[in-house]
């Protein structure tokens, strides 16, 4: 093993667990998991939500998690075994040797420190450099991670600085000590598009130029196709398939990885739209209260029974904003939302039950979306009473019907959310949607927190109900992959604009303008060299204007 | 930093328009008691005619409504008026008390707020191991025994059979700051023992609270021993309610000595509160009052002014 700056063997990793109405008991959540990392190189390991990624990542700073524990196996890291140390000599290891950038550079950095004394705080605590060495080495990085006014960003605090921006501060965080091994844990996944591309360029080049050897853990197989030397697939806790990026990418062996490779190529064939709108909103304009600025500027947009309209555009653009206007959460300034062929009140309090009734909505987290307390069979049965008056065996027979609908069976009623996965939680969402028979649902961002090929499964259950009710979706995403599956029209936003409005077809046709194009070029794309190719054509463009 | 200032004036001009309303307050409350100054100066047997004569004499005939803005005039400009049963002034014999009150509470505060914080600080360190319920077990007990009692019981053990410390607490303007300190020492302890499990508890619950965040586990991850995270990490970020805490108590140690006060005799404004109210001298209880109050307000005022100034986010505005 003397070339191998880590060796992973038989990893198996542990948690305490509190199911609900049963005793804590343990479990295994790695089941034995073995590699080797050489001085330089990249291992993307990649999986969805509970195949342990994080939790195997960790373990090359044999840290777990809150309960979470490493219960066999060895860990050589530089040729020590660091499982069976003191904490004393791990405390050596983390922070210098060893360093890690998480998913939230906002969560992670402390809010009442400058950003400067954070980067430098591992550095110098383990006297590795002086303070002012230090202090020059993160300058460095500064510059190279591409952030502006290197020398005085390390004076601001962590608010003050955008989420991209802290991200690559957190990069520079973990590279100040010179460490052997950086462990990147879904590094740029809270990012939007546009600015992933510039944050994982950083980190690629970053990791070039210093010659650390990294863990680069995420769910995206086209994000870690673009920076690692090989992949390991895991699954539950088990390894998958291991080979060079290429192999992975190009010839997988195992089904699983052929998934993982092929999702997301799920493509809807568009609907021209019809003559009558269901729903359209025209030239609003909003603003949220004790606010002096606008933050929908002439926002119009139609829907049509039976399609979906997508909002796509990234954080900030005023897409939950407008669907906020449109269920009248948020009253329109200026501007008219006409349901059928009558003006709506701007204001939730102005509508009558049943123009509520018309309008429904599922949100991200399908989580919070529920009250914990109460089973699936109330939960669903709620606007069924609320809406129609059901009682009794009505009520429990169109329960039954619904659970049907979102292919989960009726034994699942009386069951409480906090049993039931992230894939099921939002099937039951949308079966409460469902359950108030509305022409309009409005999704927003319902496939984002879930894993790609439970996405999928939502995203195909959603297509299948919309042919069935007829019923017009408004589809928020900053994910492109997902327009593709199901929009029939496509809303661009940026600022509070809408910049680009029509068919699936003429949207995403040349020519583009300016942020659409920019919007569309950033979508990680699943082959090698994708990012090189997007940032070279760039700064052709650049160069060129 | 227009928004800081601004948040600052407003909870200033708030604490100064609170401190009025409560003026209002003790002026109406003193005067819905029954009797008044010229019947207990006069007693049972008082005739109404030399009761009236005592009411002309002292201004009591005058509507409540002038007689408060007298009073406020006065109290603006530091006259707190003249205490009906010596004919004293007011402020000048509270002064002295005031002093003293402050100079009992200020050692108080000066013990046992470093204590509580870290106390507080090694509770979290060694959280649900024996340090942090030891801490727990024993700051809980002394503050649900009764302060009178715990003062009689350390009276006892350590004035009377150890000699430690004099059991009777009388200081005068004489003494050197050393002769000062060493005959407040019993009631320093047990004003001490009285707010330190709130203030330990309150900073052990921030600090843990604290300790859930991501970015105590970038600080784990650094390879920093659990001190150096819990003191420089976690503890500037739970400033704000662990001052509130401290404010709240130090409060209590200045306007809830009155017990502590008599038990050891000390010269304080406690008793003197007690002596007066027991003679309805009115004004010198309006003046306890409002003076307690102005301490309450003020203090609770600091409070909320360092959790703003302790907010990166309005410190530092983008």
């Amino acid at each position: 093993m003397s070339d191998n700056l880590v060796a992973v063997r038989d990893l198996k990793i542990g948690a305490r667990v509190f199911p609900p109405g049963e005793k804590p008991h343990d479990i295994e959540i790695v089941h034995g998991v073995s590699f080797d990392l050489q001085k330089g190189k990249v291992l993307g390991l990649i999986g969805e939500s509970g195949a342990g990624k994080s939790t195997i990542g960790l373990a090359t700073m044999a840290y777990g998690r809150g309960g979470v524990e490493i219960t066999g196996g060895e860990v050589w890291v530089n040729g020590r075994e660091i499982l069976n140390t003191s904490l004393r000599d791990l405390r050596k290891l983390r922070g210098t040797e060893v360093t890690y950038v998480s998913q939230s550079a906002a969560a992670s950095f402390n809010p009442a420190k400058k950003i400067m004394d954070q980067v430098i705080e591992a550095s110098v605590h383990a006297g590795k450099f002086s303070k002012k060495d230090a202090e020059a080495r993160a300058v460095e990085l500064f510059t190279k991670l591409g952030l502006p006014s290197p020398e005085t960003i390390g004076d601001r605090y962590p608010h003050q600085v955008s989420g991209g921006q802290l991200q690559r501060c957190m990069t520079a965080l973990a590279l100040c000590p010179e460490p052997d091994l950086v462990v990147f844990d879904e590094p740029t996944t809270a990012l939007d598009v546009t600015t992933q591309i510039d944050v994982l360029m950083a980190i690629k080049d970053a990791i070039r130029d210093t010659g650390v050897a990294a863990l680069y853990i995420t769910h995206d197989l086209a994000v870690v196709a673009q920076v690692s030397d090989e992949i390991m697939v895991l699954r539950m806790g088990d390894m998958v398939e291991h080979g060079t990026t290429d192999q992975i990418i190009n010839a997988p062996v195992e089904d699983y990885t052929r998934d993982l490779v092929s999702v997301r190529s799920r493509v809807h064939e568009g609907k021209p739209p019809t003559d009558n709108p269901v729903l359209t909103i025209e030239n609003v304009t909003a603003r949220y209260k004790g606010t002096n600025f606008d933050v929908l500027h002439d926002v119009s947009m139609e829907l049509h029974a039976g399609q979906t309209l997508a909002v796509v555009g990234e954080s900030g653009s005023g897409k939950s904003t407008t669907a906020r206007v449109m269920t009248g959460l948020l009253p329109a300034r200026e501007g008219r939302i006409v349901f059928e062929d009558r003006t709506l009140s701007a204001d939730l309090a102005g509508r009558s039950r049943d123009e509520l009734r018309e309008i429904q909505m599922i949100y991200q987290m399908a989580d919070v979306a529920m009250n914990p307390r109460q089973t699936v069979g109330t939960i669903i049965g709620r606007p069924l009473e609320f809406y129609f008056g059901m009682r009794g065996a009505e009520k429990r027979k169109r329960i039954e019907e619904l659970l049907d609908d979102i292919e989960m069976g009726s034994e699942f009623k009386d069951r409480y959310p906090a049993e039931l996965s992230g894939g099921q939680k939002q099937r039951v969402c949308i079966a409460r949607a469902l359950a108030a028979k509305p022409k309009i649902i409005i999704c927003d961002e319902v496939t984002s927190a879930l894993d790609p090929l439970v996405a999928e499964d939502i995203l195909r259950l959603l297509h299948n109900l919309q042919q069935r009710e007829n019923v017009a979706y408004l589809f928020i995403t900053h994910d492109l992959a997902t327009v593709r599956a199901i929009a029939d029209s496509i809303a661009v936003m940026y600022q509070g604009r809408v910049v680009r409005y029509g068919t699936k077809a003429d949207v995403l046709s040349p020519p583009f303008d300016d942020y659409t194009d920019l919007l569309l070029s950033s979508v990680p794309e699943m082959r090698l060299g994708w990012l090189e190719e997007v940032v070279k054509h760039r700064k052709m463009e650049s160069a060129g204007n | 930093m227009p928004l800081l200032v601004k948040l600052l004036a407003q909870r200033i001009a708030l604490g100064l328009l609170l401190l009025l309303l409560v003026s209002a307050l003790i002026f109406w409350g003193t005067n819905i008691l029954p009797g008044d100054v010229a019947q207990s100066i006069l007693g049972q047997s008082a005739t109404p005619e030399a009761l009236a004569n005592i009411r002309e004499e002292l201004g009591l005939n005058e509507p409540a409504i002038s007689r408060y803005f007298d009073w406020l005039g006065g109290l603006v400009q530091g006259n707190l008026g003249t205490a009906l049963t010596s004919g004293q002034d007011i402020a000048s014999s509270l002064g002295s008390r005031l002093k003293n009150t402050l100079f009992l509470a200020f050692w108080a505060a000066v013990v046992a707020v470093p204590l509580a914080i870290f106390l507080g600080l090694l509770a979290v360190r060694y959280r649900e191991r024996w340090p942090d319920k030891l801490i727990s077990a024993v700051t809980l007990a002394s503050i649900s025994v009764p302060e009178f009692l715990i003062g009689y019981i350390l009276m006892y053990f350590i004035g009377v059979k150890l000699g430690w410390a004099p059991t009777v607490s009388m200081i005068h303007d004489g003494m050197t700051l050393g002769q000062k300190l060493s005959s407040i020492a019993l009631p320093v302890a047990v004003l001490t023992m009285v707010v330190l499990a709130h203030m330990m508890r309150m900073t052990r619950a921030a600090i843990l609270n604290v300790m859930q965040s991501a970015y105590i586990e970038t600080a784990e991850l650094k390879g920093l021993s659990m001190f150096t995270i819990i003191w420089r990490h976690a503890f500037p970020n739970s400033i704000a309610p662990i001052v509130n805490v401290v404010m709240l108590n130090l409060a209590y140690l200045v306007v809830g000595v009155v017990v502590v006060e008599v038990v050891f005799t000390y010269p304080g404004m406690g008793q003197y509160l007690v002596d007066h109210v027991s003679k309805r001298d009115v004004p010198v209880v309006q003046a306890c009052g409002l003076i307690f109050a102005a301490v309450y307000i003020g203090l609770n005022m600091v409070a909320d002014i360092v959790s703003i100034l302790a907010n990166p986010r309005l410190r530092h505005p983008k």
